[in-house]
């Protein structure tokens, strides 16, 4: 770890001095001091002398810093602050016992020092309008987005509770306290009354969100306890909004000019701004989940909108004067159900990623400037008495309003929240950023000790993050929290609260009482009935249930496990021993994808050997007996060559460098050669099936129709295959298994001709057998020849000179060009080759025809 | 709280069914309404129909909670299961567990899978279940898997049953006492 964080450390001390350098520069030019600018850093300085000389002659480089300033520093702050986290992470022994959110404001204040110490005035500070508009948005979407709803829902009384009372009892208490110290002549002679007091209380009042989540992830307590803190950060928010505006505006009227219904207007606009943000959160969340019910078509884009309208969310909240942290939340909780239903699997991935992003670079960000602003001379006014007052306060008054709310809860509450979890929350009130803010947007020219606040609240923010935070891990061992232990997903725990939750609506049915769950259930069906019509998918509301998404969700996790294990074991062939268990995997992907599967196994080596002997021996054979087979082995095979083409064939993939800016996977997309082989095959399919079941033309007519989305799924996924292919041992061992059971069905005489007649590069169609077959030629026939127009880049691309396999690959194939009579035995060589496929026999298989 | 002892008063037994629950007297009384306004036809026990008669309960997968005929004790005992642990009820050692202790609610759980009696959750007991509280969107396929799975993650001696020990065992880190509890029975 040393080395690792040494060197991080390094590197952050060099980009730190790089940013120096060009931040003085910036001074340096803007005061337009040529000779101390090339003084200080030597051939930049120069080029700059370079490019503001008039031009003589054409420039070849020039030095554009002004272009580029703004962008340029942004872009380099953000590098410094994340290089700080990683540095924060890397340094195990610190991380052990400072929280991360300590560790990061401690390197601001390092950062802020090296700056201060350059300019000699800080340069860079949080600005409110910044802060508000550019980090805090992304972080509270990504905690409503990631909300455990049940959870939150389950206990938003308490949480609300919490923030409502709880906060401006905090203001309240704060602003009067310290304007009765005021008065006592505990802080000597200041420009400061009672409402100042109070507008100062309200400000410092709120439990801030990211300074919570920062110190509370990693202690890890039991999740009642995490939601009450985090609840009540999130949703005081429309308390603090209200109180600071309304004491804001209390302070410009002046005091007696305040009657009551001003105060009543006070309360009113708490109603309007908490309510009215929720509901534009909703609104914004319906919004998100329709458009997601139509974005399947540019999903590349897709995870996008969430982002886009979730600032929406924000930025219309603070538009009308509604509190935007509601907003956005509520836009997060709201919408997280139906875009995850509604959105690819894909997409859902990468919201929740990026949003992770986000969040946390945006928090990184935060706790680094909160420190770099506070090195600055101008702001720090001290008053020790009104800082110590203010952070007794605070303190105090945060323990005695938990205690009390807490203790009227608890007689309602189920399960009371003990003395322990209360202590743990009232030392988990948190102030961050956000006060700073509110302090940082005061009008200077109404309250004339700004400073002196804004100290005051920097000082807050400091102890309660670094302090409190340093402190919270030994509290929470030291008083042995309950926390969260960490538990394996099973089913039958699922499955039992599902239980549960039936039984105690029965029972409160039958007691005949309205209790929780009778609340929780109408939802649900209201819910069932309506919402999930609205805002989902028709497909997303088929696979809803929430059992079943575990169950899948085990199973996936259950293949991926087998995976790992195959690849320790270093054999595949361990996956077929354990079909018993892998029974429910495959059921699952049974509807969606046995045909292409099977498909695209049995075509593995054929994309070096002759497509059409293969597809003429393959093919064929599958699509006659898919419907003799017993299912279950059929899963088993395309289960075991899913995973080959998934781990044999990767070099292929790698080797393509191929751009595409709306796919991942390239190698879905069309393609000359993909096309060929398409075609080929159904072409070929059809006019083998017609060929086979000409006899019966009344079961072809049912058949077809059936099969050929099937086929043409399954050329896709061939051709997909065949692409990645690369020319090595594996598929080598696979063609030779093909070509032994073509062998097997007894075409090994004669096959030079017909070779002859593949290379003639009529190889789409065997015109061998055409003739032979007993269906007159239907209309296939001239897509057929269509085909062979096509065919001679497919025959030259069989026998690219650059393979030697090649030379290998010629014994088989020859056995392999089968004869139109071993159409006559298909069903023969048909039934053996899957038997031969299934794991059952791999021995057999070898043993038959090495 | 006059009127409230005159009727507790008309409860037969029930000091002892106090006793035996831990329900405190308003309990018993508001519970014993309940149980006469159940009983429609004045029959002195209640009957599946009566169940059926509640709206609510109708639309609930897990009918079967009562197939039985209840009288006014037993139908205290099975509300009782649900009352919350309370910590300050002294512990007898001598006496039988309390009635909403944790093994006795999982025994009640237990008891609802257990349709036939025979101390084990067989496959298809489970599936019943499962089939009834499961959405309808899950085909009859998916409900066996799942139903499969869930069997193999608590079965410990492989027969392909749910037996009560292995039962407890898969529900050990779940914290029954707070799940299976209703806020007012305490």
């Amino acid at each position: 770890m040393a080395p690792y964080s040494q060197l991080s450390f390094l590197l952050t001390v060099l980009l730190i001095f790089g940013a120096l350098c060009v931040t003085s520069k910036v001074q340096i030019q803007s005061s337009s001091e040529r000779q101390s600018a090339s003084s200080n850093t030597g051939s930049t300085g120069e080029s700059t002398s370079n490019s503001s000389a008039s031009i003589t002659t054409v420039p070849i480089v020039t030095w554009k810093w002004h272009h580029v300033e703004t962008p340029y520093l942004v872009a380099l702050w953000i590098l410094v602050c994340w290089l700080c986290k990683l540095m924060a992470q890397l340094n195990s022994k610190l991380k052990s016992f400072f929280p991360e959110s300590a560790l990061l404001i401690i390197s601001g204040f390092i950062l802020g020092g090296i700056v201060w110490g350059a300019d000699k005035a800080q340069t860079f500070k949080l600005v409110p309008r910044n802060f508000f508009y550019f980090l805090l948005p992304q972080i509270i979407l990504d905690t409503g987005y990631f909300m455990p709803n049940k959870l939150f829902f389950s206990n938003l009384g308490a949480i609300l509770v919490h923030a409502v009372i709880g906060t401006c009892w905090n203001a309240a208490a704060v602003g009067i306290s310290l304007w009765g110290c005021y008065l006592g002549g505990a802080m000597g002679n200041l420009q400061i009354g009672l409402l100042q007091f109070l507008l100062f209380g309200s400000l410092l009042a709120a439990v801030d969100p990211v300074a919570v989540i920062a110190v509370f992830e990693e202690v890890h307590v039991n999740e009642v306890l995490f939601i009450w803190v985090f609840g009540e950060s999130l949703l005081n928010d429309g308390v603090t909004v209200v109180l600071y505006n309304v004491f804001d505006a209390f302070v410009s009227l002046g005091g007696e000019k305040i009657n009551a219904g001003e105060i009543i207007k006070g309360i009113v606009s708490f109603f309007v701004v908490a309510f009215g943000g929720s509901l534009i959160g909703v609104v914004f969340a319906i919004l998100i989940s329709l458009l997601t019910k139509y974005t399947g078509k540019v999903q590349i884009i897709e995870a996008g909108f969430i982002f886009v309208l979730g600032y929406l969310s924000y930025l219309t909240a603070e538009m009308l004067s509604l509190s935007a942290i509601l907003s956005v939340t509520f836009c997060g909780v709201c919408c997280q159900k139906y875009v995850n239903a509604n959105m690819d699997e894909k997409s859902v991935t990468a919201v929740r990623y990026a949003m992770k992003v986000f969040a946390n670079g945006s928090e990184t960000m935060i706790f680094v400037f909160l420190g770099v602003t506070a090195i600055d001379t101008d702001i720090w006014v001290w008053n020790t008495g009104f800082i110590l007052l203010t952070l007794l306060f605070v303190l105090v008054y945060r323990f005695m309003g938990v205690f009390f709310l807490t203790w009227i809860l608890n007689r309602y509450r189920l399960v009371p929240i003990e003395l322990i979890d209360q202590i743990v929350m009232s030392f988990g009130g948190l102030r961050g950023a956000v006060a700073y803010g509110l302090a940082a947007s005061l009008d200077e020219t109404r309250i004339k000790e700004k400073n002196l606040m804004i100290t005051t609240t920097l000082i807050v923010v400091y102890f309660t993050v670094i302090l409190q935070g340093l402190t919270m891990k030994p509290l929470v061992k030291w008083l042995k929290v309950k926390r969260v232990s960490p538990t394996e997903l099973k089913l039958i725990e699922k499955v039992n609260n599902r239980a549960f939750e039936h039984i105690l609506a029965a029972m409160e049915d039958i007691s005949g009482r309205i209790g929780d769950n009778w609340w929780t259930r109408g939802w649900k069906r209201f819910e069932d009935t309506y919402i999930t019509w609205f805002l989902m998918k028709p497909e997303a509301r088929k696979n809803r249930d929430y059992l079943f998404s575990i169950f899948h969700k085990l199973n996936l996790e259950d293949a991926i496990n087998y995976v790992t294990e195959a690849e320790k074991r270093g054999s595949l062939a361990f996956l077929n021993q354990t079909d018993g268990t892998i029974v429910n995997f495959e059921k699952k992907l049974r509807f969606s994808g046995v045909m292409p599967d099977i498909m695209s196994e049995l075509d593995f080596g054929n994309n070096n050997v002759q497509p059409t002997s293969v597809i003429q021996d393959t093919v064929p054979s599958v699509s006659l007996n898919i419907h003799e087979h017993e299912m279950k082995r059929m899963n088993e095979d395309f289960n075991a060559h899913h995973l080959l083409q998934q781990h044999l064939y990767r070099s292929r993939k790698n080797h393509r460098h191929k751009y595409s800016r709306s796919n991942f996977s390239i190698n879905q997309s069309e393609d000359e050669v993909q096309e060929i082989f398409q075609r080929t095959m159904r072409s070929r399919l059809e006019s083998f099936k017609s060929a086979k079941m000409g006899v019966t033309p009344a079961k072809k007519i049912t058949k077809h129709p059936k099969k050929d989305p099937n086929h043409k799924m399954s050329n896709g996924k061939t051709t997909d295959k065949s692409k990645k292919h690369p020319y090595g041992d594996e598929d080598f061992e696979f063609s030779e298994a093909d070509s032994a059971y073509s062998g097997d069905g007894g075409a090994t005489g004669g096959s030079s001709q017909r070779r002859g007649t593949y290379t003639m590069g009529a190889g789409v169609e065997n015109p061998a057998f055409m003739p032979e077959m007993d269906t007159p030629p239907p209309p296939w026939v001239t897509e057929a020849e269509a085909d062979t127009s096509v065919a001679p880049s497919q025959g030259a691309q069989r026998y690219l000179p650059w393979s030697p396999r090649n030379l290998h690959r010629l014994a088989p194939l020859r056995i392999s060009d089968r004869s139109t009579d071993s159409f006559l035995m298909a069903d023969a060589p048909a039934t053996e080759e899957s038997s031969e496929e299934s794991p059952q026999q791999p021995s057999q298989r070898d043993g038959t025809h090495m | 709280m006059g009127s409230t002892n005159s009727t507790l008063s008309k409860i037969p037994n029930a000091g002892d069914l106090m006793q035996e629950t831990g329900f405190s007297p308003a309990h018993i009384v508001r519970l014993y309404d309940r149980y006469k306004a159940l009983d429609k036809d004045k029959k002195g026990h209640l009957c599946p129909q009566d169940f059926g008669a509640i709206k609510e309960l109708a639309m609930n997968p897990i009918k079967q909670v009562c197939q039985e005929v209840l009288d006014f004790p037993s139908f205290v005992r099975i509300l009782a299961h649900f009352r919350p642990v309370d910590k300050n009820r002294p512990k007898d050692p001598n006496s039988p567990e309390h009635i909403n202790s944790r093994s006795n609610k999982l025994k009640f759980i237990f008891q609802l899978y257990d349709q036939d009696k025979d101390g084990k959750i067989s496959r298809q007991e489970l599936l019943q279940v499962l089939r009834t509280m499961l959405e309808k969107q899950v085909t009859e396929e998916q409900l066996e898997s799942i139903a499969d799975r869930t069997i193999q993650e608590a079965d410990l001696d492989r027969d392909d049953a749910i037996s009560f020990d292995e039962f407890r065992k898969s529900m050990e880190k779940v914290n029954i006492e707070h799940k299976m509890s209703i806020r007012f029975l305490r």
